[in-house]
């Protein structure tokens, strides 16, 4: 994990702080070997995803289905990589709106004194006080027939979840960068090229932002264990995805009945899920405290 | 089967070579329903059967409080008002009709002396008029009796255009003329050949007048009654806290001995099928619950600690799909599935044919359905069936993709069939359950191996059966190409059930998609038939021709009839319930007990 454009020569040092954090190391491992195995694995995993086998139905973990199979007879591992792909995505797109939106609002908000400044924080206010979940269910039922006209079931879907689940969770991270922005925009070096005559574009983008990031990251990858909890909040709704998309969040809802008579049907996606969400935690963690301005200096 | 075949069952039951039971079973494996089938042997002399059911407690009270969990929860009790089967169960416990249907499709008298026939001089020959004696000494739950004059009333009530009542088709036609003050007579304006519809089942509750009285019209809606009603019945409301939670307690002066045996009853909704099952056959939490519409394998390790047991009932509850005739994707007006319009696929026959072909209904049956369901082409005319469960349907996707081949739809890119630019590219929406997500996704699979893609949908229950006009997702609206659901056949007359495919019946914007037609599907040779079997005199006569109307519906691939479903039911060990699906489940919640 590199981290951003620190000016000083810190680089290295953030570093080595990052790797003295054991947990931070460990899932930065773990989450690799996930992103590894899910975009690398269906090549190596032929086996479809939808194939329905009656004959194999709720099998055991074998050597012709190492995780098992559904009541369906539909084979887990298949299924659980083509899931991660699609879970993965929706949490690392869904990180990147909020990540985005926060930090524009956040950083105008920074630099604008006065009213503008005010309105955009009782904006963010606002956001901060809407219920994600009912306004997701009205969001997606509003909009998703005339998506998925535009651009597909899946990619409607998908387009849908991540702008409103990122769409929700910009707004810590525009209330961070504004706080960011307000200290630093004092600090000596931003004065010293204000007064060299550089324009509030390149404050900002060369200046100021740069030193605001470490923070930013930080929410950023706590954001994305939270978009993929949502999604599987969603589809264990019987919302979000079409029924048969196997994303983690579906198979845990379709496996929970079944939960006493085959439990490996659940227990493998709720490891992935919870392997994820705790590695990037972790990772979230260890950047914490690597991008402390106070060890650094 | 026809006509004659259908007398030939009646005089083996009327020689005793034949049990009633299996009569009826036969009819209803033939697309009728058990009352249909009862009332053909009363018209031929065979009587109902009495309702055999053991009440064994000698005096009423001292059950405590019995707990029934209706995960899909009532929303009011106004009987008349209760367009969905949540409302019509749980109004059973307050109110009352005349006569309701037991298991077997038997008529038994409730509020009604005796039921009336032939021979009791009860029902007219020529089918004109019904003479119903009411039962004595019968009061309100506010203490008013209970006289003849609440049954004119619940008629007229019923039949005013301005209530909205959804009971309108079965009063509309029918003057209520009270005779004396504990009998009245039916007269209807054309013979009418099934007479056990006004004031009996669940379209047959009786409200009182003294209170609906001061809200007629348009105003029976702001009624206080329709959320704390005052019945007949064995309970009487104490707390209604509407898609929640009802709570009653037993009526002190109900008009039949040693009854109820609980001294309250609990109604508790929401959660789901499988959290229902748990409550009562694991946990023991609760003592009933109803439509356990759950995995085999579930109920088996739910059932195995003996806390309880599942009971399925048999009825004609039939898990099909339906195909919509109009093009849902295309806008006319504000409305999409317009009756202007043809759907751009299922116009060509073939592609339903092959539709038909692609469902794996034994898959289905045996192991998504499991006991509570079986493989069918109900609605088939084919007396072999009685012999084969298989011979007349099968699943074949080699002759599909043959069908499709001549009939000219060519694989295109991605291996997806096309015609003249149409692409067979289908939507298929059904209510969030386990197992109809299953079966949507068996279905698929079959499509796609026949170059059908297929887009599954799930829409919540609550959203998909609701009556809402302004919500696209509702069955009634039917904006997608085909839609899986079970339609309770609780109606006991066929004729009401093959309204909705009349073409007069099509829902659309102009009726807020109130009417019952939502596949759109509009046939000339079907309205003929059922005008005629709508003032056919002689049951059988009209058996015959409900078979046939089922025939061209199987037929022309208008729906795809998939299991036959019994509904199942949790109850914990020991407890004594006779149920119903012909009516509410509640129907004789009064006869509710543990034996002591």
């Amino acid at each position: 994990m590199s981290v951003g454009p620190a000016a000083e020569p810190a680089a290295p040092t953030t570093w080595q702080r990052f790797r003295q954090h054991r947990m931070a190391l460990v899932g930065t491992v773990v989450l690799g070997l996930l992103l590894t195995v899910v975009l690398l694995g269906p090549l190596i995993w032929s086996v479809p995803i939808d194939t329905i086998d009656f004959r194999a139905r709720l099998a055991l973990p074998s050597a012709a289905h190492p995780l098992g199979t559904d009541d369906l007879g539909q084979d887990l591992l298949a299924r659980l990589l083509y899931g991660g792909r699609v879970s993965l995505a929706v949490g690392l797109c869904a990180m990147l709106v909020a990540v985005v939106i926060g930090t524009l609002i956040g950083a105008i908000a920074g630099m604008s004194r006065g009213p503008l400044d005010a309105f955009l924080m009782w904006v963010t206010d606002l956001f901060l006080a809407l219920p994600t979940l009912p306004l997701l269910l009205l969001i997606i039922y509003l909009f998703r027939d005339a998506l998925t006209g535009l651009v597909g079931p899946e990619v409607g879907v998908f387009v849908l979840i991540i702008a409103v689940v990122g769409g929700l969770r910009w707004m810590p991270v525009a209330r961070l960068v504004r706080a960011q922005f307000l200290t630093i925009r004092e600090r000596e070096f931003v004065e010293a090229a204000r007064a060299l005559g550089a324009s509030r574009l390149r404050q900002v983008v060369q200046h100021i932002l740069p030193n605001a990031l470490g923070p930013v990251i930080v929410v950023g990858t706590i954001s994305v264990a939270e978009a993929i909890i949502a999604e599987s909040t969603l589809s264990f709704l019987g919302l979000g995805f079409p029924p048969d998309t196997p994303t983690w969040g579906r198979i845990l809802f379709d496996a929970k009945d079944f939960l006493s008579i085959a439990p490996h049907w659940a227990l493998f996606p709720g490891l992935a899920i919870f392997l994820t969400v705790l590695s990037i935690n972790f990772i979230g963690d260890g950047l914490r405290d690597a991008l402390d301005p106070r060890k650094v200096r | 089967m026809k006509e004659q075949d259908i007398r030939g069952l009646i005089g083996r039951v009327k020689r005793g070579d034949m049990s009633r039971r299996d009569f009826v079973r036969r009819m209803v494996a033939a697309g009728l329903t058990a009352p249909v089938a009862g009332t053909m042997l009363a018209h031929n002399g065979v009587a109902f059967a009495q309702s055999a059911f053991d009440y064994t407690p000698t005096k009423a009270g001292g059950g405590g409080t019995v707990k029934l969990l209706q995960w899909q929860p009532a929303s009011q009790l106004n009987p008349h008002f209760a367009v969905g089967s949540a409302d019509q169960h749980a109004i059973y416990l307050f109110y009352e009709p005349l006569a309701s249907w037991d298991e077997d499709g038997n008529l038994s008298p409730i509020l009604a002396e005796e039921l009336p026939s032939l021979e009791n001089g009860g029902v007219a020959e020529d089918g004109t008029s019904v003479t119903w004696k009411l039962k004595r000494g019968v009061t309100w739950h506010d203490g008013t009796p209970f006289t003849a004059d609440d049954c004119v009333f619940t008629a007229q009530f019923a039949s005013d255009p301005e209530t909205l009542a959804y009971t309108m088709g079965t009063y509309r036609d029918v003057e209520v003329e009270k005779i004396d003050d504990h009998t009245i007579r039916l007269n209807f304006r054309v013979p009418t050949p099934f007479w056990p519809d006004a004031f009996v089942g669940t379209r047959g509750l009786i409200l009182p007048k003294h209170l609906y009285q001061d809200y007629p019209g348009a105003q029976a809606t702001t009624a206080p009654m329709n959320l704390r009603p005052v019945g007949t019945g064995p309970f009487v409301i104490e707390n209604f806290v509407p898609g929640d939670l009802i709570s009653a307690k037993a009526n002190p002066n109900y008009h039949v001995a040693n009854r109820p045996y609980f001294d309250a009853i609990e109604m508790k909704g929401g959660g789901d099928a499988v959290s229902a099952a748990r409550a009562v056959l694991q946990t023991g939490e609760y003592d009933f619950a109803w439509n356990l519409s759950v995995e085999d394998e579930i109920l088996d390790s739910m059932t195995a600690g003996g806390r309880g047991e599942v009971r399925l009932i048999a009825g004609a509850n039939i898990e099909h799909l339906q195909l919509n005739f109009t093009d849902p994707w295309t806008d006319v007006d504000g409305e999409r599935s317009s009756i202007t319009t043809e759907h751009p696929c299922f116009r060509d026959k073939a592609v339903r044919e092959a539709l038909a072909l692609l469902v794996d209904r034994a898959a289905i049956a045996e192991f998504i359905y499991g006991r509570s369901g079986e493989a069918t082409a109900n609605f088939i005319n084919t007396p072999d069936r009685f012999a084969s469960k298989n011979t007349s349907w099968e699943f074949d996707i080699e002759k599909a993709n043959q069908i499709l081949d001549a009939a000219g739809w060519e694989r295109g890119r991605g291996g997806i069939r096309e015609k003249d630019g149409v692409k067979l590219s289908l939507v298929f929406q059904s209510p969030t359950a386990g197992q109809r997500q299953k079966t949507q996704t068996v279905v698929k699979q079959a499509c796609e191996e026949a170059g059908i893609a297929m887009e599954l949908k799930a829409v919540a229950p609550g959203i998909f059966f609701s009556a809402d006009p302004g919500n696209p997702d509702t069955f009634a609206h039917f904006y997608c190409d085909i839609q899986m659901y079970t339609s309770p056949m609780r109606e006991p007359d066929p004729g009401l059930f093959m309204q909705q495919f009349l073409s007069s019946e099509i829902a659309a914007k102009a009726n807020n998609w109130q009417l019952r037609n939502v596949t759109r599907w509009r046939n000339d040779e079907f309205d003929e038939l059922a005008a005629a079997a709508a003032v056919e005199m002689d049951p059988v006569k009209r058996a015959a021709m409900f078979i046939e109307m089922n025939d061209l519906v199987v037929g022309e691939v208008v729906v795809i009839p998939l299991i036959y479903r019994k509904v199942a039911a949790g109850m914990r060990t020991g407890l004594k319930a006779p149920l119903s699906t012909w009516t509410s489940y509640l129907w004789r919640v009064s006869d509710w007990h543990y034996d002591a």
